[in-house]
């Protein structure tokens, strides 16, 4: 097993990650999620990326979320950089951050609906017409 | 498992936020910013608390208003998404109070093209067609970031020549991309001689990628394996009327730049960006070098040997949008040094691994072999197979930290591919720097950063 892998629960995830913060990982570098529709249960898995500039080392978290319940601590009190990151998450997976301070669609238009990166949403499910292009039916 | 009880009701927002209020509205109010100047020193004098607040280990809505003023001296400007000093579509909500900004939103997606979605279509081998045209000043750092990934998944070490190949490649990219960020920073700023020198210089580098690897933009070039072709012949011709030209160009720079009072007065302590700051919202690169912390995974964390190559860091200390131009230039400095070397040491071989399932055969040979044809038959039409797990591989692109997280499923294409993007992550750090400082001081910032939208939105 990979020491730079660390797997862990719901629960202890938010103190997992301010451990790791005391320990000197001063940076989150990345937050995302990967969709294991009909593969794995529970169905959402986050991976965080950690770095530590003093120890120069990588600390990969990896936590899983219920699809029935989608929620899982904001780590923005933590890492502020976890901002973007988690409304990217909630924009293309629908994962809810609790106490995230401003949780709103950030790539994808304020009204649009559906998760975009789900795997159960196939692209090209929106028919596009272009301007002046014979209509298709 | 998850139990329900940690899910936050609506009370229990609106009861942090009464909290937040509760423990924050003593000392010192809300004029929390550090952007202006002397914040370093406003560092060592102020409180616990003010430094907490500061350094961003307290999270601090930005978004209060000062009961003092009326409501009639705020005015709420959109700027952007069509806006030429906004580097693309960045869309800026901005409170202004009088001339001084102090509220910024930075809203974004106005280029989102759904790139991750559109790479667990696409098969490894037509990956970097997709993740070149994210960061589009700098392709081939993101060619280099999927196939470094892809390598990692599947085991494989690329030949020595390869290697140097890359590496001459992406500095020479490090060095047009740094080219484009002066010349935009300076064409913001007014200095549009700067703008017409930074093009005309990058246009050489342009002309030999153009060479080697048949585009100017969007090469394709670094694949998974090695690169897509070798380098074209008379190539140090070239690489040698590079290093001869650009120093000379950059003393030009520095002559009309580095003691020009108007330049000077329009940068220097504007914008501060402490380290604390940097690390706070995960700002890399030159940013977090100029505010005075020596990181470069070039050299902590390297890769494609690197390490084996001579070459200082840069590191500024003063954290203003001066040192963030300057350091630009400093690196442009150490990139042409890598690239010398590159070219010296330049071993003989094979530009690819010579594993037929990962790598097409030469085109000469589909006429010859019938073992040939049918591998490039295979790998055109399915690609190969990458073993299952997942990778995480980081490099230093000219923004910052790159990094790539591919998930693999056995099959052919990734199961999930995901970029971090450099600009996206600094972008964070925007309201930081803007947030009580003049108007006019806030596309200086935007440059300083330096971002590509094509990286923000994917």
């Amino acid at each position: 097993m990979n020491p730079e892998i660390v797997e862990t629960n719901l629960d202890d995830y938010k103190k997992l990650v301010e451990s790791l913060k005391s320990d000197g990982f001063e940076m989150m570098v990345d937050l995302t999620v990967v969709d294991w529709f009909r593969k794995k249960e529970p169905r959402f898995e986050i991976i965080v990326q950690l770095l530590s500039t003093i120890h120069n080392a990588r600390k990969t978290i990896k936590v899983f979320v219920n699809d029935e319940d989608l929620t899982i601590p904001s780590i923005t009190q933590i890492y502020p950089s976890a901002n973007f990151y988690e409304r990217e998450a909630y924009d293309m997976f629908g994962i809810i951050f609790a106490d995230h301070p401003d949780l709103t669609r950030i790539l994808m238009p304020d009204d649009w609906q559906g998760y975009p990166l789900r795997k159960n949403y196939g692209s090209g499910r929106i028919p596009v017409q272009f301007k002046n292009a014979p209509k298709v039916d | 498992m998850k139990s329900k009880d940690t899910r936050k009701t609506g009370f229990d927002k609106f009861k942090n936020i009464l909290d937040f209020w509760a423990t924050n509205s003593e000392e010192g109010g809300w004029n929390i910013s550090s952007t202006d100047e002397g914040s370093q020193k406003m560092l060592e004098e102020e409180s616990d608390k003010q430094v907490k607040i500061q350094t961003g280990s307290d999270v601090v809505d930005d978004f209060i208003i000062d009961e003092d003023t009326s409501d009639d001296e705020r005015m709420i400007v959109n700027m952007g998404p069509q806006h030429p000093s906004t580097h693309g579509v960045l869309r800026l909500q901005a409170e202004l109070e009088g001339e001084v900004v102090r509220r910024v939103k930075p809203i974004i997606g106005y280029l989102h093209t759904g790139m991750e979605k559109t790479g667990e279509e696409l098969n490894y081998f037509q990956g970097p067609t997709n993740t070149t045209r994210m960061d589009y000043l700098s392709p081939l750092f993101n060619e280099l970031v999927f196939s470094l990934t892809t390598e990692k998944l599947i085991g494989i070490e690329v030949p020595e020549r390869a290697k140097t190949i890359r590496v001459l490649m992406t500095e020479l990219n490090r060095i047009s991309s740094h080219l484009v960020a002066l010349a935009t920073g300076g064409m913001d700023i007014g200095a549009l001689s700067m703008m017409i020198f930074g093009f005309r210089e990058r246009e050489l580098i342009l002309n030999f990628f153009e060479k080697t690897t048949g585009l100017r933009m969007n090469h394709n070039y670094i694949r998974p394996g090695g690169v897509a072709a070798d380098l074209p012949d008379g190539w140090q011709k070239d690489i040698k009327e590079i290093l001869k030209v650009i120093p000379e160009k950059l003393q030009d720079y520095d002559d009309m730049l580095l003691d020009n009072p108007i330049w000077k007065g329009r940068l220097k302590n504007v914008g501060i960006l402490t380290t604390e700051e940097c690390f706070a919202y995960g700002v890399t690169g030159p940013s977090l070098r100029a505010s005075g912390y020596e990181w470069d995974l070039r050299k902590s964390q390297p890769y494609s040997d690197i390490e084996n190559y001579d070459f200082e860091i840069p590191v500024l200390n003063e954290g203003d949008v001066f040192a963030r131009w300057r350091v630009k230039v400093l690196e442009i400095f150490e990139s042409l040094k890598i690239v010398e070397q590159a070219m010296e040491k330049m071993p003989k071989g094979p530009y690819k691994v010579q594993d037929k399932k990962i790598t097409p055969p030469p085109r000469k040979r589909l006429d010859e072999s019938m073992e040939a044809l049918i591998h490039h038959f295979k790998i055109y039409t399915e690609g190969f197979k990458v073993p299952e797990g997942d990778a995480y591989v980081a490099i230093e692109s000219p923004r910052g930290e790159l990094g790539c997280y591919i998930v693999s499923d056995g099959s052919s294409k990734p199961y999930r591919m995901h970029v971090r993007g450099p600009s996206f992550c600094n972008l964070q750090a925007l309201p930081v720097i803007m947030t009580d400082s003049p108007i006019a001081d806030a596309v200086a910032a935007i440059a300083s950063l330096d971002p590509v939208i094509g990286d923000v939105d994917r």
